[in-house]
């Protein structure tokens, strides 16, 4: 167990990637603050298998796109743990549609999720982690971030703006012994990409040199490595974790 | 004010480590202390656990030498 006696906050943590990281720093031996934004009963059910596994958790209500909602989670879990070794920013939302009919209130809720989202969190626990000289902060971006994909122009702007996000934080906070590292996930296996269609789904297969979909365990073991000591020489990076989909 | 100003000095030399005798109240904490940002910010998340006060954003951007920390403290206190 790489992540015994840590604690751990993880955004968006009541479903799909997110479940599993929590599952996975747990399996790893850290305390979890599962956060989720309305599926209250799904983040207990992630809570009380965390519990069953022998390490702390707890679900906490939070919209990372509000600073006060973020303070509040933040004053939460310091009082609940008492440290934040470990924040993962992996919240996120799609609107999906051509930039000729993306309207306004489409692109401001995908910003003000994924990506001011993760300028809150992470402004939210710097304090804690700048004083305990020591921290892991982990974004999840995506592939897309990287690649562009028509359709999710905001999606695309704001996981990459993750990135650059992630080598400015990692830069400002590096003398402070605090990491902060991204994954770019390529296409992995969701409720949020079960809704693309079948023949979507075929062409994007086709780019995959490891020609299968990824699984949210994929992301989580890399999210568990760079929670850990062995990656304590790495910072400002992004991984991407996707089949080979894009080198 | 000369207890704010001790409480302050002390947490500027064990913050920034420099000499007691460079903490004077014109000091300031980039120019002559070699506070970069990041140091600056820490002193000011110091001093509000030290007082136990929280210090705005906006004024904490306004404190740049000893003497502005310690009328700071002193006027909210």
């Amino acid at each position: 167990m790489k992540l015994t006696g840590k604690t751990a906050i993880v955004t968006g943590a009541s479903r799909g990637i997110g479940r599993e990281i929590a599952l996975e720093l747990a399996r790893q031996g850290a305390s979890v603050a599962v956060n989720y934004a309305g599926s209250e009963a799904k983040a207990n059910a992630v809570v009380d298998e965390i519990k069953a596994l022998g390490v702390a958790a707890f679900s906490v209500q939070c919209d990372v796109s509000s600073s006060e909602s973020v303070s509040a989670m933040i004053k939460e879990v310091i009082e609940e743990f008492g440290q934040i070794d470990i924040l993962v920013n992996n919240a996120g939302i799609t609107k999906d549609n051509l930039l000729m009919r993306m309207k306004e209130d489409e692109w401001d809720a995908v910003i003000n999720t994924n990506l001011k989202g993760v300028f809150l969190c992470t402004k939210g626990v710097t304090r804690q982690m700048m004083k305990q000289r020591s921290g892991r902060i982990i974004n999840i971006s995506s592939i897309v971030g990287v690649s562009g994909n028509p359709g999710q122009a905001n999606y695309v702007a704001a996981k990459s703006g993750v990135i650059g996000l992630t080598k400015t934080t990692a830069k400002e906070l590096a003398s402070r012994g605090i990491t902060v590292n991204a994954i770019a996930p390529g296409f992995i296996t969701t409720e949020m990409t079960d809704e693309l269609n079948d023949d979507l789904k075929g062409q994007m297969l086709q780019q995959i040199p490891l020609a299968k979909f990824g699984e949210p365990s994929d992301i989580a073991k890399v999210v568990s490595f760079l929670a850990s000591e062995d990656s304590k020489y790495m910072t400002g990076q992004t991984l991407h974790v996707d089949g080979g989909m894009v080198m | 004010m000369a207890e704010v100003l001790e409480r302050v000095t002390k947490i500027i030399v064990d913050r920034l480590g420099v000499e007691e005798s460079e903490v004077k109240v014109e000091a300031s904490f980039k120019d002559d202390l070699g506070a970069d940002s990041l140091d600056v910010v820490e002193l000011v998340m110091e001093l509000e656990d030290e007082f136990d006060m929280e210090i705005s954003d906006d004024d904490a951007e306004k404190i740049a030498t000893v003497g502005d920390a310690v009328n700071y403290i002193q006027a909210k206190q």
